[in-house]
């Protein structure tokens, strides 16, 4: 378990990187995150995917499948992946505060 | 001692496996449950990042073909995990049931039908070919095939592709 200080705020992180407790979460952080990952500017695009995971995760309890996401969250699956080229699902959790998805889809 | 610890660490980097970059799966079978698991492995590959390459040969290449993807079915016989004697497992419409039910199953887990998913692991990035023998066995044509099929490959063309990867069989 990690600690992360972002604009005065600190969130804890777990051995992988997620955020521990979704609430801590901030754009800042977010966005700190994603720099981590190898995206240096996270576009319009990005933060539609990360907020349209984030919501269903809260509301849900789960995070989406890939095939959900590519549906709904109003962004294609081949745009998904030149977005986030390591894992649309995985990065965009990470970088929006929510657990690692345990879905195999 | 804060060095030890980081060197410790340092060493422990240096001896991890080196992850997995690049699977091929191969696809041999042209059951419904001969087929799926290829291709959840290949779809689970590219959304951990990890290059993937589909190969279908003999009976699997059904999945390829635009007059079988939607009529691929469970097999009902010689199957022992359907738990169901062989006797009643040939009775018509066994196999047709057993596909309904599974099909079922697959889509409340929110796991694509087969052509769907071909296409979802197409648009990811994942690539998808055809085994040439197999092709020439049946006589098929480029026409026979959806458009997500990439390419018809020989076995030396697949090896080639497959090179720093890791190939599995199913």
């Amino acid at each position: 378990m990690t600690t992360m200080e972002v604009a005065g705020v600190s969130v804890e992180r777990d051995p992988e990187g997620f955020l521990v407790d979704p609430s801590q979460w901030t754009r800042e952080a977010g966005a700190e995150i994603a720099r981590q990952e190898g995206i240096p500017e996270l576009t319009e695009r990005h933060w539609m995917v990360v907020a349209f995971m984030r919501e269903r995760y809260l509301t849900t309890g789960t995070a989406p499948s890939i095939r959900t996401l590519g549906r709904e969250s109003g962004v294609p699956v081949k745009e998904l992946y030149q977005l986030f080229p390591k894992g649309p699902a995985k990065l965009a959790a990470k970088i929006g505060g929510i657990p690692k998805p345990r879905g195999c889809i | 001692m804060t060095d030890l610890i980081d060197d410790a660490i340092d060493l422990e980097h240096r001896l991890a496996p080196e992850p997995i970059q690049k699977v091929s799966i191969v696809i041999s079978k042209g059951s419904l449950e001969g087929i799926y698991p290829g291709l959840i492995m290949a779809n689970g590959a590219r959304m951990e990042g990890i290059e993937a390459d589909l190969f279908f040969t003999f009976f699997a290449l059904d999945a390829l073909r635009k007059d079988r993807v939607d009529k691929i079915k469970v097999a009902t016989v010689g199957n022992p995990g359907m738990h169901l004697p062989s006797l009643i497992g040939v009775l018509p419409g066994m196999s047709w049931l057993a596909t309904r039910m599974m099909s079922r199953q697959l889509e409340k887990l929110d796991i694509p039908p087969i052509h769907e998913f071909l296409e979802l692991i197409h648009d990811s990035g994942g690539h998808i070919y055809g085994c040439h023998a197999t092709v020439e066995m049946f006589g098929l044509k480029e026409e026979d095939f959806i458009p997500e099929v990439d390419g018809i490959l020989t076995v030396g063309e697949f090896y080639d592709r497959s090179a720093g990867g890791q190939i599995i069989f199913t």
